[in-house]
């Protein structure tokens, strides 16, 4: 694989100017090009009209299940229902072993360990929500211990969420330097960086969101926590798309994207495909660069998965529920 | 980056051809029956995408212009003696099967007109369905519309319409005339006839009493024996600018009410606070939707100089993933050229472009063997001197232009003997209005270009034409 900038160094020197100051970093964001909502989301849907047929759809439906961050963020989450998971990710069908396996399983940090021993010798990553998931409310200090732990526990990628408190309140540096100091306490691990799009609520903090994180050193922009009404939507993953086609024309870095939660279905997945080909293009279709926060959507690929290959449905029983 | 070297590359999603079943041949539908011409004329329609011919059609002439205005005055006494309400309902049952068969005459609209699957089935159809609805809610409310308490039908409508959008330009002529009371004889364009025959069709399946609504396909003969007609009371066309002149001479001196829409060169004008990813959309929507074969097309970018290499960066990366071919596929954006002719005036304007000095953009894509094809096409360092910047090309070719302030984006906007559309692109409200006051345009879009909807009047300033279709204003056209 060629040698790919990574974003963990923080701004290129371009850029390293803009988050000098509180007011230089709110100047740049405010100065990105505004979104057009009806515009924005008349493009999602117009591309959501693609029609995806035989080898393509054949080719998204891998894709996608390889794309998959398998995740399971309940309460009620055990030891024993995150190893069933981790058997699913490393073998999603077992009547058809030519399933790829998922991209990662996505736990809490304590049950991370549980996921590293279960998943030890495969290719699937462990990655641990963090930074006192969902909401982020909680001390610095406090987010990074539990970012160390998740470390420690053998996560190979920390899913944070941003204090979209300090966001709103128009408190840009401080939000910048939260995610540097996570950053920092998970170098060599690859940070995906939750906005909680929801929560910013518009399309025009999304995209300002969006710079903030790359600037700050994500490997990955994500959505959202999957635990508030609206979620992953294609107009809101689009404009993530935007930002990270056009944060790599600006410097050369490559971010990837997660869209996550409500992604249940494969047609909708196919879709948030067709939005990553015609936006960002080749380069993001693969799932280094490219994920799906989702728990359901998997069974519902692998059905059309068994349809294509055998020409019949045959129904959630022939798919295993773990 | 060429289709097959894509990772994710798009199979072929054609749509059934089996759901429209055109017949070998069709007559003119005069007085409620499909009839040959009288002298015996045909000619054929082709699939501009294929060149394959599709059906031979009977060509109307002189005597059946005479025939069908003298079926629809026979018919106007009556049908112009109906409650409004009545007459309503009829409309409202075109409505409702145009919405049931939109599957067949979008196939039919694409087969013959080179469309896009995609344009037909979301754009065409819907509109042309709408368009029956709004219009049959006014009938009954006529004296409601502010044109006097009792407003009375013109008569006899005579229509002729163009191929670009040959069911919707129908729906456009035939609606708001048969709710206001008048009975019509209409000419499709000689390229693109079959759909006004399924409408034919359609007129039977609703039980509209025969002549009330007379399709005659034809040439532009029949077209012009058409509105010279004397007992013809209303003419309504859409079309090029050259053939509106001949009409308006056509009906000087006589009573004949008049409305003319015709040619455009529509500015889009981005400014440097613009939403650059939408601003990019609305530009490709604006100017390639349709191939380009639209009289209010964005042909003329007027793009702040401080933003348009960003802004053409964008915009040539977008217009590289278009997907043109065949256009009953429904992954296909841009269709074929309507006609060999119209291919033929597309490439010589083009060509005056690389002539006077501008630079020619292509976009990469591969162009079938057969049928009509132009590949979407922009070009740069356009002054207003350049034909390409003056003339209406109608076809897949955008000119760009650059501008330094407000005031030059207006005063290059309106330097045209055209005034059908513009578009304004920036986040700033009170620019929008301030421009929108100052463009002499019938239709001024902010933050979006090439939206339609019934209850909106359009029409044109200038030599774009006059009157407007569309909302309460296109009544005013059908009454007296």
């Amino acid at each position: 694989m060629p040698r790919i900038p990574t974003a963990a160094a923080g701004p290129p020197a371009s850029l390293a100017d803009v988050t000098a100051s509180d007011g230089a970093l709110r100047r740049f964001l405010h100065g990105l090009p505004g979104v057009d909502p009806v515009g924005l989301e008349a493009r999602a849907a117009a591309l959501g009209t693609r029609s995806i047929k035989t080898t393509a759809k054949a080719y998204a439906l891998d894709l996608a299940v390889s794309m998959i961050d398998l995740t399971t963020l309940e309460g009620s989450d055990t030891p024993g229902k995150v190893r069933s998971l981790c058997a699913k990710a490393r073998t999603p069908d077992p009547t058809d072993r030519t399933t790829p396996e998922v991209a990662a399983v996505c736990v809490y940090p304590d049950l991370a360990a549980v996921a590293a021993e279960a998943l030890a010798g495969s290719g699937v990553k462990v990655a641990s929500v963090a930074t006192a998931f969902p909401s982020g409310r909680a001390a610095l200090e406090v987010k990074l211990a539990d970012t160390r732990a998740a470390l420690a526990a053998g996560a190979d990628e920390i899913d944070m969420v941003i204090d979209r408190g300090a966001f709103l309140a128009g408190r840009y540096l401080e939000v910048y330097e939260q995610i540097r100091a996570v950053r920092q306490a998970a170098a060599g691990a690859r940070l995906k960086v939750i906005f909680e799009t929801g929560e910013l609520s518009t399309y025009d903090n999304i995209r300002r969101a969006s710079w903030l994180g790359m600037l700050a050193g994500a490997d990955f922009i994500k959505t959202s926590t999957g635990k508030v009404g609206v979620n992953a939507t294609p107009a809101n993953t689009l404009v993530l798309l935007e930002a990270v086609r056009d944060y790599r024309a600006a410097t050369g870095v490559q971010v990837g994207v997660k869209p996550a939660g409500g992604i249940r279905t494969a047609k909708d997945a196919v879709k948030f495909l067709v939005l990553v080909n015609e936006t960002a293009g080749d380069d993001w279709l693969d799932n280094r660069w490219f994920r799906f926060g989702a728990s359901s959507l998997l069974n519902d690929l692998l059905m059309q998965r068994q349809k294509l290959r055998t020409g019949r449905y045959s129904g959630p029983d022939y798919v295993t529920v773990d | 980056m060429t289709a097959e070297h894509k990772l994710f590359a798009y199979a072929p999603a054609p749509e059934s051809r089996s759901v429209v079943d055109i017949a070998p041949s069709y007559g003119l539908f005069v007085d409620g029956e499909f009839t040959e011409a009288a002298d015996g004329k045909v000619f054929k329609s082709v699939a501009p995408a294929t060149e394959e011919v599709l059906s031979e059609v009977a060509r109307a002439g002189e005597a059946d212009v005479e025939r069908a205005v003298a079926a629809a005055r026979r018919a106007f006494t009556s049908w112009s003696a109906l409650p409004g309400a009545e007459r309503g309902k009829y409309l409202f049952r075109i409505a409702r099967i145009i919405q049931e068969r939109s599957r067949e005459l979008a196939v039919l609209e694409t087969l013959d007109n080179g469309k896009p699957i995609r344009e037909t089935r979301d754009a065409d159809l819907p509109l042309v369905a709408a368009h029956f609805f709004y219009y049959a809610g006014w009938a009954d409310k006529l004296g409601y519309a502010g044109f006097g308490p009792d407003p009375k039908p013109l008569g006899v409508a005579g229509q002729v319409i163009p191929w670009n959008f040959p069911l919707l330009m129908l729906a456009w002529k035939i609606a708001p005339a048969l709710a206001c009371g008048n009975t019509v004889v209409l000419k499709p364009a000689e390229t693109t006839p079959l759909s006004a025959l399924f409408f034919a069709d359609i007129c039977r399946q609703a039980g509209l009493p025969r002549g009330v609504v007379n399709i005659l396909p034809g040439y532009g003969d029949a077209g012009a024996a058409l509105v010279a007609h004397p007992d013809v009371d209303k003419v309504a066309f859409t079309g090029s600018t050259a053939v509106g002149k001949e009409i308006a001479r056509s009906v000087a001196g006589t009573d004949k009410r008049l409305t003319l829409e015709l040619g455009g060169k529509g500015a889009n004008i981005v400014f440097d606070d613009a939403p650059v990813d939408q601003a990019v959309e609305g530009i490709v929507g604006g100017i390639f939707f349709n191939q380009g074969q639209v009289c209010c097309a964005g042909s003329r970018l007027l793009v702040q100089e401080s933003v348009a290499d960003e802004v053409l960066d964008a915009l040539k990366r977008r217009l590289a993933t278009l997907r043109l071919g065949d256009p009953l596929d429904k992954n296909t954006d841009i269709g074929a050229i309507n006609s060999a002719e119209q291919l033929a005036r597309i490439t010589e304007l083009a060509d005056a472009g690389d002539a006077e000095g501008a630079q020619r953009w292509t976009a990469p894509c591969e162009l079938p063997d057969s049928g009509y094809w132009f590949a979407p096409t922009l070009f740069t360092g356009v002054t207003q001197a350049h034909r390409v910047a003056r003339e209406e090309i109608f076809g897949p070719v955008l000119s760009v232009l650059t501008f330094r302030t407000p005031a030059e984006a207006v005063a290059k906007a309106n330097n045209t003997p055209y005034g059908l559309s513009a578009g304004v692109w920036t986040e700033k409200g009170s620019r929008i209005l301030a421009m929108a006051d100052r463009l002499r345009a019938g239709v001024v879009w902010a933050n979006t270009f090439n939206k339609f909807d019934p209850t909106s009047p359009f029409g044109g300033y200038k030599e774009s034409g006059f009157g407007r279709e569309g909302g309460r204003h296109g009544l005013e056209a059908y009454l007296r």
